[in-house]
Order: C-alpha cells, then sequence, then structure tokens
C-alpha cells in the first residue's frame, strides 16, 4: 500500500458540488477546465504524484539537502523527480497560454498542488517559488524581462527564488539593508540573505533570484525597498545562461522538517557586486511582493491541508491494522484499535478537518477565479473582497490545523509515532514550519484584525456572516423524506450543523462588533484577541463549508446511482464537525472579549 | 502503416474489487475505473513505434458504455491520434468484442492491431486470439519485444520456461505482456490537446455485429477468507504438519 493515496474521490466532489467549477468554467479563457477533463488531469497528476514524488518523500527526509564546493545537491532522486515534473509539463498548469501556460484555472490548481504538497512538501516547495518569481515578473517586469526569463520559468527549466529576509529584517522588512548601486542600466547587489528556500539546487542550469533591496541613498524604511531580478547565471546574447554572476550559497540550514528543502543563506557581492536588474519603479518592491502575497500565503495554507491529509491515511490505516486491547463492550479477543472510541473520535476528528480545509481552500481558489476573470467589475470586485478575507484565515487556520492534525496522527500510532522509522513524526515536524513561513499565524491574524476587518469597519466580515447564515437556514430548513428512519437521521444531523453554524455568526459578530468598538481607544487590547478571532473565523468558515457540502451530499443523495457511502459521511461529517469543532465558537468569543486583560496584566519583569 | 489499439475500461488495479451483494458480479458502481494496463502497454508501443516511424497513425478502440470515452481521453492523451467507442451498454464477452474489432478492422483497414494479452477484470486472455483467428491474420501474443521490418513484425514472447523470437507476416494481431515497455506518464499538454482529438461513436448495429452474450454467469463470489494459523511448537511438528495435515511434503 502506497504511503499516499490521492484523494481524488472527495477533491472532485468538492469542486464541482461546493466550489462552483461550472460558473469558473464558464468565465471567459477558462473553458477548457470542463468537469471530465479536470477529472482526467487529477487523475494523471495523482498517479505521478503518488508513483514519483511520493516515494522520495522519507528517503529526502532522511538525506537532506547538502552543500558542498559545487553547490548544493538534492537527495537521491529529486534531480530525476524534478526533470519528469517539467517533462510532464506540471509547472505550466495555472500559467496563461501566452507565455507557455496551460491556462488552467486556481481552482484546478488548488487539488493538482495540494497532491504535489502531500506526496512531497519539500519537494513542492521549489515549484511554488518559481510561481512566485513568475507571478512578480508578470506584475511588474519590463517586457524585455518577461521575454528573457518567463518561458524558461513558466516550463520549469529555471527556477525562480524569493529573497525577503535578512538576519535582522524577518517579519519587519523596515529593517533590511541589503544595497544595490546603480551600475549603468543594472545594479550591484550586495548583502546577505536568510531562509533562501531552493536558493541553490542541482535540478536546473539556472536560478532566477527575485531579491529585495535597497538603492543607495533610497527613504528609510519600507518606502525605500526595491525588488531585483538577480540570476545565478547572466545570459549569453543568445539568451542562454553564460557567466556566473557574483553570487553563492553560503551555507544551509539544519531545521526541524522539510530536509529536502534547501534552505540556503544567499551572499551577494562577495567581488564586485551581483548583477541585478530593477524590477518595477524603484522604491516599490515592497508593494510588488505584497499583491504577489495572497497567492504564496494560499499555497502555504493548502500545505497545512496536504500534510494532515498524509498523516490522516497514515493514521487510518495504522488504526484498522494495530490490534491491542479487547473492545470497551467486551470482545472474544483484542480489536483493532480503530474499534476504540477515542482513537474513533481522533479519526473523526481528523476527517472532519482536512474536509473542512479543502472545502474552504477550494471555494476561494475558485473565489480568486472569479476576482481575476469574472466580465463583471461589480462581480469581481465582491470576489477580491471575499479572497481578501479569507487568505488570513486559509494560511492561518489551514496551517494550524494542519499541526494539529499531524500530532494527533502521531497520537493514534502512540509510541511507534515517536519513533522516526514509523514516518508519523516526519509530518509533524514538516507541517510545523507552515504555520511560521509566508507570516506567521499571529501575522496573519493582525492581517486578518486590521487590515480586512477593522479597516472596512466589518462591511467584508458582514457578507461573510449573511452567506453563512443562508447556509445555516438552509441546512435548518431541510427535510429529507421524513417517512423513513434514515431520512430523519439525516434531518436531525443537518438541523444540528445548521443550529451550531448560526452559533459560530452570533460568536462573529458580537466579537467583531467588541473588536471594533475596543480598537477606537485600545488598540493593544484589540490585538490580544488576533489569534482568537482567527480561530473563531476558521472553524466557522469551515463548519460552514461542511455544511455546504451536507447540502450537496443531501441533495446527491435523491439521484440514481448515488454513492451513498460516501455521501452519507459527509453529511455526518459535518455533524461531527458542528458537535465537536464548531462548538468552541462561543468560548473563542469569550476569550476574544473578556480575556485581553490578563494578556496584558504582567509588568514584562514577570516574564 | 495504420495501427489498431482497442483498450478496455476496467476497475482501477488499486481498487480493492468487491462482489455485488446479490452475487450477479463485481460491484463497478462508484468505482474508481481506469484503462487495462496490458492496453496501457499496448498504447505506449503504439506511440514508441510511431515515434520510430515505424507507424503514421494510431486509433484507440473501446467497445462498452459511454463511459469508455475517458479511457479513449486517456489513450488519446497517452499518444493515439484518434478514437473510435463503439457504444453499447450490453455486456460484452470476448468473441462479442472480437467480432466488433474485426469490424471496426474493415472499416478502417490497419495493418497492426496491439492489445492487451488479456483484461485484469475478467482475465480472459481470448479477445486478440479470437480477432487473428476471425480475421484470417498472423497472431504474436505476450509479446515482450516488437520490431516491425517492412511487411512483417519480429516479435519476442515470454512463454513458459524461456522467451520464443517469432516473424509473422503483417497485418497481423500482437498482445502484449508485462514487460514489453513501461508506459509513460501522461503529460498535461498531451492531455489538453487530447481534448480536441477526434472521437467518433458508433453502434454494433451500425457495424452489423450481434453482441448478444452467449455465456451466462451463474454466481460471483469472494474467494474464502483466510482462516487463522495455527503456533508450532517446534520445527519437528511443523514438519509432522506440512506432511500429514496439509499433505505438501512427502
Amino acid at each position: 500500500m502506497s504511503e499516499y493515496t490521492a484523494p481524488v474521490r472527495d477533491m472532485l466532489f468538492v469542486l464541482t458540488e461546493v466550489a462552483g467549477l461550472a460558473e469558473v468554467a464558464a468565465l471567459p479563457g477558462r473553458e477548457d477546465a470542463s468537469a471530465e477533463l479536470v477529472a482526467e488531469v487529477l487523475a494523471q497528476n495523482a498517479r505521478f504524484s503518488t508513483e514519483v514524488l511520493s516515494p522520495l518523500n522519507r528517503p529526502g527526509d532522511l538525506e537532506g539537502a547538502r552543500l558542498d564546493a559545487d553547490g548544493v545537491h538534492t537527495p537521491a532522486g529529486f534531480k530525476d523527480a524534478y526533470r519528469q515534473f517539467v517533462d510532464a509539463g506540471w509547472n505550466s498548469l495555472s500559467f496563461s497560454t501566452d507565455i507557455g501556460g496551460q491556462g488552467l484555472p486556481r481552482v484546478v490548481a488548488a487539488p493538482v498542488m495540494e497532491m504535489w504538497k502531500s506526496a512531497n512538501l519539500a519537494f513542492s516547495l521549489c515549484p511554488l517559488l518559481t510561481t512566485g518569481a513568475i507571478e512578480a515578473l508578470l506584475l511588474r517586469g519590463s517586457d524585455a524581462q518577461r521575454a528573457a526569463w518567463l518561458p524558461r520559468m513558466v516550463s520549469g527549466e529555471w527556477t525562480g527564488t524569493m529573497n525577503l529576509t535578512e538576519p535582522q529584517a524577518g517579519s519587519d522588512l523596515s529593517l533590511l539593508k541589503s544595497r544595490a548601486l546603480r551600475d549603468g542600466d543594472s545594479f550591484r547587489i550586495f548583502g546577505q540573505k536568510i531562509f533562501i528556500t531552493y536558493g541553490d539546487h542541482d535540478f536546473t542550469e539556472n536560478i532566477v533570484h527575485l531579491v529585495l533591496a535597497r538603492i543607495d541613498g533610497a527613504p528609510a524604511g519600507v518606502r525605500g525597498i526595491s525588488l531585483f531580478l538577480v540570476p545565478k547565471f547572466l545570459l549569453k546574447a543568445d539568451g542562454t545562461p553564460g557567466a556566473r554572476n557574483d553570487l553563492r550559497c553560503i551555507s544551509l540550514e539544519h531545521k526541524l522538517g522539510i530536509h529536502a528543502s534547501p534552505t540556503a543563506v544567499m551572499q551577494y557581492g562577495e567581488a564586485d557586486g551581483a548583477i541585478g536588474y530593477l524590477v518595477g519603479e524603484e522604491n516599490r518592491g515592497l508593494e510588488t511582493m505584497f499583491i504577489m502575497m495572497n497567492a504564496a500565503r494560499f499555497a502555504v495554507g493548502l500545505e497545512g491541508l496536504a500534510v494532515a491529509e498524509r498523516a490522516y491515511q497514515r493514521a487510518r490505516e495504522h488504526a484498522r491494522e494495530r490490534i491491542q486491547s479487547r473492545d470497551v463492550q467486551g470482545s472474544a479477543q483484542a480489536v483493532p484499535i480503530i474499534r476504540h472510541p477515542d482513537v474513533r473520535r481522533m479519526l473523526m476528528d481528523m476527517k472532519s478537518k482536512i474536509e473542512a480545509m479543502r472545502a474552504l481552500a477550494y471555494v476561494v481558489a475558485a473565489a480568486h477565479d472569479r476576482a481575476h476573470d469574472h466580465p463583471d467589475e461589480a462581480e469581481r470586485a465582491r470576489a477580491q473582497g471575499f479572497v481578501d478575507l479569507m487568505i488570513p484565515i486559509v494560511k492561518g487556520w489551514l496551517t494550524e490545523t494542519g499541526t494539529e492534525v499531524s500530532s494527533t496522527a502521531l497520537q493514534v500510532h502512540g509510541g511507534m509515532g515517536y519513533i522516526e522509522e514509523t514516518g508519523a513524526a516526519q509530518h509533524l515536524r514538516d507541517a510545523r514550519i507552515t504555520t511560521i513561513y509566508e507570516g506567521t499565524t499571529g501575522i496573519q491574524a493582525n492581517d486578518l484584525l486590521g487590515r480586512k476587518i477593522l479597516r472596512d469597519a466589518g462591511a467584508s466580515v458582514r457578507v461573510l456572516l449573511s452567506q453563512m447564515r443562508e447556509t445555516a437556514v438552509a441546512l435548518g430548513a431541510l427535510t429529507v423524506s421524513p417517512s423513513s428512519a434514515e431520512g430523519a437521521a439525516i434531518t436531525a444531523d443537518c438541523a444540528a450543523t445548521g443550529r451550531r453554524l448560526a452559533q459560530a455568526a452570533a460568536a462573529i459578530e458580537s466579537s467583531v462588533q467588541w473588536l471594533a468598538e475596543t480598537a477606537s481607544g485600545d488598540l493593544r487590547s484589540a490585538y490580544a484577541g488576533a489569534v482568537p478571532l482567527l480561530r473563531l473565523m476558521g472553524i466557522a468558515c469551515g463548519g460552514w463549508q461542511l455544511g455546504r457540502s451536507a447540502l450537496a451530499a443531501v441533495r446527491l443523495l435523491t439521484e440514481p446511482e448515488a454513492d451513498t457511502g460516501f455521501l452519507r459521511a459527509k453529511v455526518t461529517t459535518a455533524r461531527f464537525f458542528a458537535d465537536h469543532a464548531l462548538v468552541q465558537v462561543d468560548a473563542l468569543r469569550d476569550e476574544i472579549c473578556q480575556g485581553p486583560g490578563s494578556v496584558l496584566a504582567l509588568p514584562e519583569a514577570q516574564f | 502503416m495504420k495501427v489498431l489499439v482497442p483498450v478496455k475500461r476496467v476497475v482501477d488495479y488499486n481498487v480493492k474489487v468487491r462482489v455485488r451483494a446479490d452475487g450477479t458480479g463485481v460491484e463497478t458502481a462508484n468505482v474508481k475505473m481506469s484503462m487495462n494496463p496490458f492496453d496501457e502497454i499496448a498504447v505506449e508501443e503504439a506511440v514508441r513505434q510511431k515515434e520510430g516511424g515505424a507507424i503514421s497513425e494510431i486509433v484507440a478502440v473501446s467497445c462498452g458504455p459511454s463511459t469508455c470515452q475517458e479511457t479513449l481521453r486517456t489513450a488519446l492523451a497517452l499518444g493515439a491520434d484518434r478514437a473510435i467507442l463503439v457504444d453499447t451498454a450490453v455486456e460484452l464477452q470476448p468473441l462479442a468484442v472480437a467480432k466488433l474489432l474485426r469490424a471496426v478492422v474493415e472499416r478502417e483497414q490497419p495493418q497492426l492491431v496491439i492489445l492487451g494479452k488479456q483484461a485484469i477484470d475478467d482475465d480472459c486472455n481470448q479477445t486478440g486470439q479470437m480477432l487473428a483467428a476471425l480475421l484470417g491474420w498472423s497472431q504474436a501474443t505476450f509479446a515482450s519485444r516488437l520490431v516491425i521490418e517492412g511487411n512483417h513484425a519480429r516479435v519476442t514472447r515470454e512463454i513458459d520456461g524461456g522467451l520464443e523470437t517469432l516473424s509473422i507476416r503483417l497485418p497481423a494481431v500482437i498482445t502484449t505482456d508485462l514487460r514489453l515497455n513501461e508506459p509513460r506518464y501522461v503529460t498535461l499538454p498531451n492531455i489538453m490537446k487530447a481534448k480536441k482529438k477526434p472521437l467518433d461513436a458508433i453502434t454494433p448495429d451500425v457495424l452489423g455485429v450481434d453482441v448478444t452474450p452467449r455465456l451466462k454467469t451463474l454466481r460471483v463470489d469472494e474467494p474464502p477468507r483466510r482462516k487463522a494459523g495455527a503456533r508450532v511448537a517446534d520445527v519437528a511438528a511443523l514438519a509432522d504438519k506440512l506432511k500429514n495435515e496439509a499433505k505438501v511434503v512427502q
């Protein structure tokens, strides 16, 4: 049995029944994304991910990337897997056809990326960073820059990196010191960048670094930062890689997880300075980064889901195979631990969270497509408003939940899980970075509270709450063939889910109201509740999407040849999430509204 | 030279097959289906022969319900040029499929038919042989190597105890064994292109073939469940059981 089986059945259900694939396929330029084509894309990507990427996950963790005088070497098999990845055209999936992409929408890219990340998180980071660099160049690159660099980055022949962090400038980029000196049409870059994912590797013949630096004389703070394209190899007149640029990886970090992904310390300008080309306008580099950040944060949110899925699958297999203790009701012999109520609770906890995360992520991806491609400007703006509100939730809640699920999956293994050989520990170690990079959970929560809620005085949240309440009402109003016991059970499950969802909407409403009032006089107290707010909204949005999933399942159950087992499980899973996760919303509301006093009360000396 | 590659839609090889509760067959509703792996090898071989210049056109054909179009799209993504669906809801048995394929061969006039030696659902291993007989063509089954030389094909066959190499005259039917090749991964651009390749549907009636089943399935059962093992005290006890209970050792 493979360590990971792509959950294509659930992915297709979410795409077609919850995220609205058909609506996305109706957008101009997205006609290719028919359900039939998407099913084939997912099936073939599933095969590639499970057969090529997944088997390298554990060996990659054991071997890790290493640095010697020739540069960085990825673990055995990774280079060949990357070549196959590029040959199969997967890198180009979501880019537009005019730059060599396949023009598929984001909502299709989401499950495809999820599979790569479940199969091999460390591998998937390389194309993720390339995608970020491509998007920066699409947004702000000159025509000449796009022509020179994009085709081979879209194909994956060259990869990209993002160089933001410096030792003294992490979450706060205003402190960054890397310098750019004007040198004719280009610049000479000097400085050290840390935490550069795939900053060097042996996959490709060139690497395109995007580097934030200050042009000499630029203002201090965030308004003096520019973005530069700094290639590992400068291009010759024919566009192929030529002379080595003045940059190199001087060290690799030793990390808790994602060992196969090289995290580089990059030194620019040890001699005459690395040649760099300004991307976009001077001093506006950070803006470009922020525009791209939505896509990057969304992708990292998917990582939380993806690692959780892989971890859950392993735990599920273990729970079926591990025989230990008799049934609590009594049994002749010891039983597989999946029969024990607490193990069952853990499996339901993981399953429901995973399905909630997946539904939320794909719904946000579909909204992103509408925000870009919808012919109606008002609809584009509405969709963008929803995406902006959801990005910190997708990033923050999915990664926190992914880490929790990985921990629960380890717990199911008992002592066996704490031993590396089982493989459960790797998932927890790998998942742990996702709540940190691309902005920590705290940064996401501050973004959610400050930019997404307080700035528009709660307008976007009110739209969200009215949608949630619509779902809650629909769940409550549902009556499924009341004559049958099964119909009555489904009706009861949906009603209970709807009640908890309405309770969640009320908890958000009163929290946001309190936060808005408090923020006007006491910002510190408001921000002390930012992460609890993110958790509250994450749970509520997850429950909302599971509620919508349950409604879709009930509708499909009436069709001939319905997949009754799968669909009935959707309703039960939503009910479980309502009973065990949505049930926490009032406590979270109280934490937000009544908790800040004790967060901030102690003098610093008491810590 | 034109080649015809018949492909069958079967329960995916990763799926744990379950017998229907009423014992009439295998559960296929809401089960993942995909191309018979031996047929995938047949498509791959045709594509390689085309890449090598021996073949100019690859026509994939599948017989069965309209959902077989998905399997044909996969064949097109692997490199087939066009596809034909023989659309029927009737349960098809090997002889019926062979007759349908003969009719398609008569319309398409290929020089070569390459197909899997058997399908992983019923394991019949009959269609290729029956087709060759109906057409009066040469046949080479269980191929592990294929070289096309003018109007002959050199085929290495996997047989008991070794390999046998035949030279057969074209037109011919060749059935594939596992070691013939390792099918490539379908590329994303080819999935996209496959959508635009021609896929025609035709019915058994139009082909003039009676596909009424000749065989009747009485019942289908799960294999007997494995019984619990027994612990033996020592090697002597094991030898005794093998000899006297299991009677597998003299």
